[in-house]
């Protein structure tokens, strides 16, 4: 079973609060000195199981990013982990893309990496939250979709995709080629084994751009996204917390249950 | 002619479910803005009674696609039935639940119609008329805006229990009006089976109105009796920090975060909690949030609205003992 899985690179979710900063005139995060960007966690739930599949069926994984040189990094690790081969898309234009170019790019990268069975992707990603493009790349690559899974078993051309509800699950048959975008719940990622990280470090990673994805820049440009991003702050918090102060905490606890009352929280 | 603001309503157990409601209300709101109507649409069987409880929260128009084989949530078979309605009624904007059927759905459809979605909108407003949808980003840590200049519907998502419920209104009428619903070769995934969660003792924690949770500052396993205790006589679920499960105090299934489950409660108490953005990614949705911890620098006061500087081995017991008091 040949397996596509997308990875982002994100900001480390880890960071200090305090070390969060925005440039409030560009929209975008200041990245924090000395702490690394990481593989977005339910990308890393993704890789694994797309291993744990190809260990019980045979076949190749390939990793497939949309990034900067930087995002070279976070690749190698995918290749330390296990996968067969990666794949960076890097172009000016596609980069600070919305949900909908993202998508499009990666897409035709998937169908450039060609003879798949099965895209992996995590369910969404930790900096933006919007869970979007995987589903817009199911549906861009014409496939069925399924978000989120929590299992996947491999059966003669078919998944069994056990997928989260409100209330449970469904256990959902799902034809291949598929799309399916994984929570964590599918398992924890593994961590690397030196082998792999030597080979990771031998590895050649193939850079595409947008014109070796056939998308001229009118296609994945400003103009071409759907959504734009209008303002991008932190919230001011300070202040906004009533402390609660008494001679002992004891009397601070019960003072507090009289706050809540007041405030009709209880 | 613009063509209004649509919303998607959802069911539970038979009845409307709560973010019916709440998109109900945010929806009437935006189109009495725009002066124009609102649609709500709904998917199930046996639903042709729901009508007039959506006409009552506020619809102006009632679309019912009620079919058996829309009983429960099929993500395909979905999509084709709304897909031909959105373009069919063609609304300004659209909004759905960012529940976990919804958002999947929400997102597929952005992209058939090749228009701009926001997922987990925490504000919804109009600016020249043009939609201005307000989420947070990095956990919390950030807020972004967006908007989608010229594609058509303008789709968000909506987070449970961040917009007031419409109340309803027994003399509001509707027009209400079957879908026609035809399936034909749309169907790839097939429904096996629907697997229920084994209901748990105390509410659940994903849609719980109130919740406790502890973190590492309890010190260890042995202390979380304070956690459970105050969570008890609130009525409350219980929430841990990734440090507290992951060091097996309690099960991973009590994880609130970025990787574990999202809470959206009125009231959300933290004991012990310092508030790293994994965490707050989990509860930044959380109405009121409590902070009791002994240091007063932890980021978790930051997001709260009302908090404690101390020892919770004294504060909690003596929080636990007022609130039994108050309730007599």
């Amino acid at each position: 079973m040949n397996i596509i899985v997308t990875i982002k690179q994100v900001p480390d979710p880890d960071i200090p609060p305090s070390h969060f900063k925005v440039d409030e005139a560009t929209n975008k995060v200041v990245p924090p000195a000395g702490v690394a960007p990481v593989m977005n966690g339910y990308d890393g739930n993704a890789l694994e199981a797309a291993l744990k599949l190809k260990e019980e069926n045979g076949g190749k994984v390939t990793v497939v990013t949309l990034g900067g040189s930087e995002a070279r990094d976070t690749l190698k690790r995918a290749i330390a982990m296990g996968a067969d081969a990666a794949v960076l898309i890097d172009d000016p234009d596609l980069r600070d893309g919305d949900s909908y170019t993202t998508a499009l790019a990666l897409a035709r990268a998937i169908d450039k990496v060609g003879e798949y069975d099965l895209v992996l992707c995590g369910r969404q990603a930790s900096d933006t939250d919007a869970g979007q493009v995987p589903l817009g790349v199911g549906e861009l690559l014409g496939i069925p979709t399924v978000s989120p899974a929590i299992g996947i078993e491999a059966t003669d051309g078919h998944l069994k995709v056990n997928r989260m509800i409100e209330d449970g699950h469904q256990v959902l048959d799902v034809p291949l080629p598929a799309l399916v975008a994984v929570s964590s719940e599918i398992g924890e990622p593994r961590y690397p084994p030196l082998r792999g990280i030597m080979m990771a470090g031998r590895a050649q990673i193939p850079v595409w751009t947008a014109a070796d994805l056939g998308l001229d820049p009118s296609a994945v440009g400003t103009g071409a996204r759907k959504t734009r991003l209008r303002r991008l702050y932190v919230e001011s918090r300070e202040a906004q917390c009533e402390l609660v102060e008494a001679d002992s905490p004891a009397e601070a606890g019960a003072a507090l249950a009289q706050k809540l009352r007041e405030a009709k929280l209880i | 002619m613009p063509n209004g603001v649509m919303i998607v309503a959802e069911t539970a157990e038979g009845s409307l479910a709560p973010i019916s409601a709440e998109l109900s209300g945010v929806g009437r709101a935006l189109a009495d803005e725009l002066g124009q109507t609102l649609t709500a649409v709904l998917f199930g069987s046996g639903i042709g009674g729901l009508g007039e409880e959506l006409a009552a929260l506020g619809a102006d128009r009632v679309l019912l696609a009620d079919d058996d084989a829309l009983s429960e949530y099929q993500g395909d078979a979905y999509l084709a039935v709304l897909e031909r309605i959105v373009r069919e009624h063609a609304p300004e904007i659209l909004l759905l639940g960012q529940t976990p059927n919804l958002r999947e759905l929400a997102a597929r459809l952005a992209f058939r119609l090749e228009t701009g979605l926001t997922t987990d909108c925490t504000s919804l407003r109009l600016e020249d008329g043009v939609l201005v949808m307000t989420k947070p980003v990095f956990g919390g840590s950030a807020i972004a805006e967006y908007v989608v200049d010229d594609a058509r519907p303008q789709m968000a998502t909506i987070r449970p229990r961040a917009f007031e419920p419409a109340t309803p209104q027994a003399s509001r009428q509707a027009e209400v009006q079957p879908v026609a619903v035809s399936l034909d070769g749309v169907v790839r995934t097939r429904v096996l089976e629907t697997v229920k969660e084994a209901a748990t003792s105390g509410p659940r924690l994903k849609d719980a109105k109130t919740v406790v949770s502890g973190g590492r500052g309890l010190g260890g396993p042995e202390n979380w009796k304070y956690v459970e205790e105050l969570a008890e006589t609130l009525g409350a679920a219980v929430g841990a920090t990734r440090a507290v499960t992951d060091a097996g105090w309690v099960p991973a299934s009590h994880q609130v975060g970025l990787t574990g489950v999202t809470v959206t409660p009125d009231l959300y108490v933290t004991v012990g909690v310092s508030g790293a953005v994994q965490h707050i990614a989990g509860c930044s949705g959380a109405r009121n949030i409590v902070a009791i911890n002994k240091d007063p620098d932890a980021n978790i006061f930051k997001h709260a609205r009302f908090g404690v500087v101390g020892d919770y081995r004294q504060v909690v017991p003596a929080l636990t003992e007022a609130i039994k008091a108050l309730r007599g």
